[in-house]
Order: C-alpha cells, then structure tokens, then sequence
C-alpha cells in the first residue's frame, strides 16, 4: 500500500521524506564531511578528486559542482546539509536559500525586508503565485526571459 | 520536589548567532530583533531557573543521515558548541545535568515515549542561539550560561517528523518526570525553533504573518487544539521549515494547567510576547510563560 505523502502538491518544495533520504544518502554524507576544516580545504582544493571519494550519483556531483541547490535537492539533497557546502564557499543561509528563486541577492534580501513571500497563491501547485513552476525564474532575471519569450 | 516554574519559546536563527558574533546587534537591521528580547534578558536574572530543559532540533549537525533519532535526550555532563561550517560559534560549552537527565530518561520511557539516550554530542545553533538569545553575549571562556542545561532534540529534519499531538502528550510526560524528582530545584522548559520560513525551493523566503501569530493565540490560550494542528498546514501555511513549531508543544505541553490532555487549571500568565519579520529567511516569535 503506498505511504500517505499529503505534502506532494505544495508547490516548489520537496520534502525530505524517507524515499528522498535514501536517494541522497551520500551527496547528504558527504556534505556532512564539510564540518570538518580539514576537509573543506581538501574539497575547495581540488572539488572534483573530493567527490570522486564519495559513492554519490554522477548527477549529484555535476549538481554540487554547478552549486545549483534546486538540482542538488531532486537527487535527494536536504538543505541543512547542503548547507555545509554554502558554508564551506562563505555565503550565508539567506544567499543560499535566495539562490533556489533565481532572484539576486538583493532582490531576496528585499523582498524579506518587505515581509517575505506571500502565502496567496502558494499554497498548492495549480495557483499563480510567485513560487509556481509556471513564474520561474523569479525577479529580473524572470522578467528578462519573459520579454525573450515574447518575441 | 522539583517543578517547572515557567516556559520559554523562541526561534532560533542562526544569523541571530552570527550577528552576535559579528558585533552587528546595533546595525538598523537587527536592532529590533535584540531589543525583542531585552525584556526576557533581565526577565532571566529576575527568574533565575536551576536547570533549564531546552527543546531544540538538531540541523544535520551531531545527527547525520547515520543515526535519526526522533527525540533525543542528552545526558552528558558538558557538550561543545559545533562547527557547523563556518566553525564553532564563539560561546561557552554547555554543562549538562547528568542526573536529572537520566531520571526524566527513565520516567518518560516508563510512561513510553521511547527516547534515544545521547551521552555524546556536540550542540548546534539550534541550542546556543535561543542560549545567547536569553541569556545575552557570554564570553567563551571566562564566559558560562547561568545554569545547568539538559538538550533534548527532536527531529525535524527527515519526514515524518514527530505529530504536534505527540509533542503535545510528550511534554505532560516529561513534566510528571520532573516533579518525581527529589531535590527542590525550580526547572525551566524552552520550546524552539520556528516561525514560519522556508528554506528551499521556488517558495524560499516564505513569511506568514497572520498564520503565525493566530498559531500562537492558540498554542497560548487553546493548546489542545492547536496540538490537533496537521503537519500539511504548517508545511503549506508556514513553508516547510515552519514544521519546526511542533517542538514549542512539547514545553506548552508541560504547563501545569494541561493534565491527561486537557486544560485543567487556570492558564499560565503571559510574561512575555513578540514577533517580527524577517531575520534573514525566518519570522521571529517568542513568548514566556510562568505557571500560575
């Protein structure tokens, strides 16, 4: 009998259940290595002969290797230990959790100024909210392909 | 006996850690933040507890994909703050309370909740922050919190996470452990983590504000309901990191005005209530309650 999943229609989240823990077992594992100094060193020196010790997915590490955190969390990566990775490159959980919306920083860093992402229209996929599949990416550089598209 | 005499609830940010280390409390963008607290700072010397239960959630930090315990209770005598990555935060190692520790172990796993024992663990944001947050800058080594403190961390991160009803039940639980105890010690129990925010996805930087603060009306006045309250709504009301309010039941749960899962006595008094947005991704809440 399948597992009752009632979170599957919020729209651009993954939840982090037991199916995607054990696809991202070792990209979350290795992430974990990157509490240690010594291996943050050894992984900023030389990022691909890093991963290559480690029995993740070819995908998960071209996604690691890209720092592209929405492709890191489809192979089953779980963002409080992605976040090892961001810490590891100096950037802070805002920067990271900014760079899954396609907006800038500042962008980001405005809009939570302003009282963060409305709720309205993000409740479940199928609405129009900034968050829908449909409205990616978001801020100027959402704008820009939008005008591309219309050409 | 010993007795919880008040709880706290609050969230617990990392960038409010990293903007205490950094000496950034001053700049416009954190002031407020600071000054939300400066009451519960001086409310903490006014009510100085023995030993403080501080329900928090590890963030992948002493909990790998290795071991995931749903609720995990520290026993140790001292615990390391942990390098999260950016290396440890800068504040005093945390003293535990070995023995009361291990009689609420035993207790509540009588009453069956089984909880994981943890005799060893290093102790993130999760825990320092709502610590620096109350108890304000400590310095690392001269430096030490004001009491004894027993970690007790649920997990939040892989799904499914513990039921707000289960938290809710676990903390009545873990308030009868505490007043079997002998010694006349005066206990606080702290409920972390939260409000609303989400850190993933298209939907990162998600803030609900009305979600937020009807959710504490009632975790306050009406906890058996807010107990009731499903997963789905926190993850789609309160983004999917917002889960993280189920851990602020189990401290609600420990009141004394809740017996067998019912309001029994008169409420609590409110010490203590603020909210603001944003702390980096994240809504701030906190809240104290003293036992009448």
């Amino acid at each position: 009998m399948a597992l009752d999943k009632p979170y599957t229609d919020v729209p651009g989240t993954i939840i982090f259940d037991a199916e995607q823990s054990r696809k991202g077992y070792w990209l979350n594992q290795f992430c974990m290595s990157l509490m240690k100094a010594e291996n943050r060193t050894r992984f900023k020196a030389n990022e691909r002969a890093y991963l290559d010790e480690w029995a993740m997915t070819e995908e998960q590490k071209q996604a690691v290797l890209a720092r592209d955190l929405n492709w890191c969390m489809r192979t089953g990566g779980n963002i409080y230990f992605l976040a090892k990775i961001g810490a590891t490159d100096g950037l802070s959980f805002q920067q990271m959790a900014g760079s899954m919306t396609g907006m800038t920083e500042e962008e980001y860093r405005n809009m939570m100024l302003k009282g963060g992402r409305s709720v309205e229209g993000n409740r479940v996929i199928g609405e129009n909210g900034d968050a829908q599949a449909q409205n990616q990416p978001q801020g100027a550089a959402g704008q820009q392909a939008h005008a591309a598209g219309k050409k | 006996m010993a007795k919880i005499t008040a709880s706290v609830y609050t969230s617990h940010v990392p960038a409010i850690g990293a903007a205490l280390d950094l000496g950034k409390t001053q700049e416009d963008y954190w002031k407020p933040v600071f000054a939300g607290y400066d009451f519960s700072k001086q409310w903490m010397k006014d009510n100085k507890p023995d030993v403080i239960f501080l329900v928090y959630n590890d963030h992948a930090t002493a909990f790998s994909l290795d071991m995931i315990p749903t609720f995990a209770i520290g026993t140790a005598a001292e615990y390391t703050p942990a390098d999260e990555g950016y290396g440890a935060r800068p504040v005093p190692k945390v003293k535990g309370h070995p023995e009361l520790a291990s009689h609420i172990a035993q207790s509540v796993i009588q009453q069956d909740f089984d909880l994981t024992i943890v005799n060893k663990m290093d102790v993130d944001h999760g825990l320092t922050v709502p610590l620096s947050l109350m108890c304000g800058e400590q310095d690392p080594v001269k430096g030490a919190w004001p009491c004894p403190i027993i970690p007790f961390a649920v997990n939040v991160v892989q799904y499914p996470v513990p039921s707000g009803q289960r938290c809710f039940n676990l903390g009545q639980a873990i308030r009868k452990a505490i007043e079997s105890y002998d010694e006349d010690i005066h206990v606080h129990i702290w409920g972390t983590g939260g409000m609303s925010h989400q850190l993933q996805g298209a939907r990162a930087g998600l803030i609900n504000r009305e979600w937020d603060n009807n959710w504490l009306d009632l975790m306050i006045n009406d906890p058996v309901a807010c107990a009731a309250v499903p997963h789905i709504d926190y993850v789609r009301e309160a983004g999917s990191e917002g889960i993280e309010l189920v851990m602020w039941l189990i401290a609600r749960g420990a009141m004394s005005d809740i017996q067998n899962g019912k309001v029994v006595g008169p409420a609590p008094k409110l010490a203590h209530r603020f909210y603001h947005v944003p702390a980096s991704n994240t809504a701030v809440g906190h809240a104290i309650l003293e036992n009448a």
